[in-house]
């Protein structure tokens, strides 16, 4: 495993798990796990807290019929189930198409340089 | 609370009539508690099986880390869907309609938070608790005390909202109504939740969680699926009658009954959605049960099962809050005792009659009984694993000295328990319970984050973090009208008297000041530190932490 970059600890020491840290293959997991959970954590939280200013600040939009008896308020409350559920799905599908498979590789690598 | 009582004053008014009819019984008290009775046998039984193979630490905090993804993912949801999801938020869509199912809504997105970033990374990096996952990081005994601190604290305000709920449902469901009776019923189900503890450890308790969850998932699709055959299967149909029965008629239909009307109000709403969504993923007991499987990949799988339990279950609260608004009426709801606790009680009495009333009453008391035993292992473990051998002991205890801590200090948080219910009826469920995810999301949430993916993160800053959390949240609470009596006399706080009044704080959730301030206060004490981030530390947990080097293992090996 390469160093790219010099990682020092306070101490000035390197300790085994800085090398881990800095190197290529670590930053390219930590990467892919930053440019998925990061965009979709917002989303989410995006979509839940409009789902709240709405219900505070717009009641008027909120109680619109659309069918029936059911209003964009009940469609907005249960699209956040909705979103949920997707967001569950897609996140399982991340880790086994991308995250998994990458993460495992890493840490057989790492325990066989453990026990050697 | 003042948006409850103003709209409790404004629609409902008191119902001397209904009010003779509710403060005795429905249903039959005596098939009530012999449902129970059977539930607490069997799930006694089972325990006393599951604990023949308890032995070490492991076993009592983490059940050996040997159950299945989707065992645990139950028993999570079995500890989540607590007295406030099961009888709380039904209750507020009873009678308030829409403004209810924040809750529901709340209570599910949170679990998302957990999912991304808490599941796997902590489940990588700790043990048994969340001091674990800090100790980690920072290896600072004060920050250990502080974060028990802070478990006991979530945990007990917690256990106050669960053992209010048995309080409430004591005298509607087994008619036992004065204060002795009620207290010795309260007695018995601390001393029943104490023995699953006690013998089952973590194991136990979790076979218990899953049973009770599937009690609770079958009985709430029971009960939906009659509401809904009622309304001929037509959602819109069930809510024009639930509004047509509602003095308020189709306003419960939008927001703005509960949480409308001032700007007050509005912040109340807001504050309590932050504290919804984000304080699931810094609750105690269910991050410890992350512990209970034997990897991160099984611990993400627990979540995913989770959430589809959780969420299907709390679909279904919006048929039952709107079912009891329509088949029972706010009025019999509010002069029933334990008011919007009692809607589906009620509700179940009214479609099925005795037996449906005692299968509901079975599962109202399993769940408070469950949750309690969860809350108090969690507890527990803590101050015995973090206090004890951490603190005390400096990380060198006996392992069974350890565990014999942990059991007394269960007996302890159990005895609390029991006078918590006594002293604390009255007030809603759901409404305390969202007090205790303000102070999780508070204390306890912006450290697990800094910890795990914050490289300038330093010992100062989770110090300031959780205490600063804990005092601004549980400060915030003491000084809202929750606590103090209030000038208009009728909310149901804990104070009665309207003449003691120091809502100097006019919020009913903290959360809108204390979780901005917590994460704040996180960050400037790292920043003004002088003592540098340990880059090596860092290093270590965010390997851990993405990979699973390292991680505790099961105990089957």
């Amino acid at each position: 495993m390469s160093v790219t970059q010099s990682a020092r600890s306070a101490s000035g020491r390197v300790s085994a798990y800085e090398v881990v840290h800095a190197s290529r293959e670590f930053q390219s997991l930590r990467r892919h796990f930053g440019e998925f959970v990061v965009p979709v954590t917002v989303l989410f939280l995006g979509w839940y807290f409009l789902y709240v200013l709405c219900a505070a600040f717009a009641p008027g939009f909120m109680s619109t019929r659309l069918f029936g008896e059911v209003n964009v308020g009940l469609c907005l409350g249960l699209s956040q189930f909705v979103v949920t559920f997707v967001v569950t799905a897609w996140y399982l599908r991340w880790g086994r198409r991308k995250f998994d498979s990458q993460s495992e590789r890493l840490r057989g690598r790492l325990e066989e340089g453990r026990t050697r | 609370m003042t948006g409850h009582s103003a709209v409790q004053a404004g629609h409902f008014g008191t119902a001397p009539g209904v009010r003779a009819l509710a403060s005795g019984t429905v249903g039959d008290p005596a098939v009530n508690i012999a449902i129970f009775a059977f539930f607490v046998i069997v799930t006694l039984v089972i325990v006393v099986t599951a604990a023949g193979t308890n032995k070490s630490t492991s076993d009592y905090y983490a059940g050996g880390r040997n159950f299945t993804g989707w065992q645990n993912g139950i028993a999570i949801g079995g500890d989540y869907l607590s007295a406030a999801s099961f009888l709380g938020i039904a209750g507020l869509i009873a009678l308030y309609g829409y403004d209810g199912f924040l809750y529901s809504i709340g209570f599910l997105v949170g679990w998302l938070l957990v999912l991304l970033l808490v599941a796997a990374p902590l489940r990588n990096t700790g043990r048994y608790t969340t001091a674990d996952v800090f100790d980690l990081r920072l290896r600072n005994t004060k920050v250990r005390a502080a974060a028990a601190l802070a478990t006991l604290i979530i945990s007990l305000f917690y256990l106050l909202a669960q053992m209010a709920g048995a309080g409430s449902l004591v005298s509607l469901l087994l008619g036992v109504s004065g204060t002795a009776g009620q207290a010795i019923v309260v007695a018995v189900v601390g001393a029943a939740m104490l023995s699953y503890v006690l013998i089952g450890g973590m194991k136990g308790t979790t076979w218990v969680q899953i049973i009770k969850a599937a009690i609770l998932g079958i009985g709430t699709v029971i009960i939906t699926l009659w509401v809904m055959a009622r309304s001929g299967f037509n959602f819109s149909g069930l809510l024009a009658r639930a509004a047509g029965a509602s003095p308020a008629g189709k306003a419960v239909l939008g927001p703005g009954l509960l949480y409308g009307g001032s700007t007050t109000a509005h912040f109340n709403f807001i504050s309590l959605s932050l504290a919804l969504v984000l304080g699931t993923a810094g609750l105690p007991h269910l991050i410890m049960r992350l512990y209970t499987v034997p990897n991160a990949r099984e611990a993400r799988r627990s979540v995913v099962w989770t959430i589809w339990l959780v969420g299907i279950f709390y679909v279904c609260t919006l048929v039952l809050g709107f079912g009891a608004m329509w088949l029972v009426g706010g009025k019999t709801i509010l002069a029933a005792p334990g008011k919007g606790d009692s809607a589906v009680p009620l509700l179940a009495y009214k479609l099925g009659g005795t037996l449906l009333m005692g299968g509901v009453a079975a599962v109202a008391f399993a769940t408070i009984l469950a949750v309690v035993a969860g809350l108090t292992i969690t507890a527990s473990a803590s101050f015995a694993h973090d206090v004890y051998a951490g603190v005390f002991r400096r990380g060198e205890a006996d392992p069974r000295a350890e565990v014999r801590v942990a059991r007394l200090t269960a007996v302890v948080i159990g005895i609390i328990a029991v006078i918590g219910g006594i002293v604390a009826r009255n007030v809603d469920v759901a409404f305390l319970v969202s007090l205790a995810f303000a102070v999780a999301a508070s204390a306890n949430l912006p450290t697990i984050l800094y910890s795990l993916f914050w490289k300038r993160f330093t010992a100062r800053g989770a110090l300031w973090s959780i205490y600063g959390g804990l005092i601004i949240s549980v400060g915030l609470i003491i000084f809202s009208p929750v606590i103090s009596g209030s000038p208009g006399g009728s909310s149901p706080s804990l104070i009665t008297d309207p003449h003691i009044n120091f809502a100097f704080f006019p919020l009913e959730n903290p959360g809108i000041v204390a979780i901005p301030l917590a994460f704040f206060l996180g960050w400037l004490g790292s920043v003004t530190d002088r003592e540098q981030s340990d880059h090596a530390r860092f290093a270590r947990i965010q390997v851990r932490a993405l990979t699973g080097v390292g991680a505790e293992r099961s105990s089957r090996g």
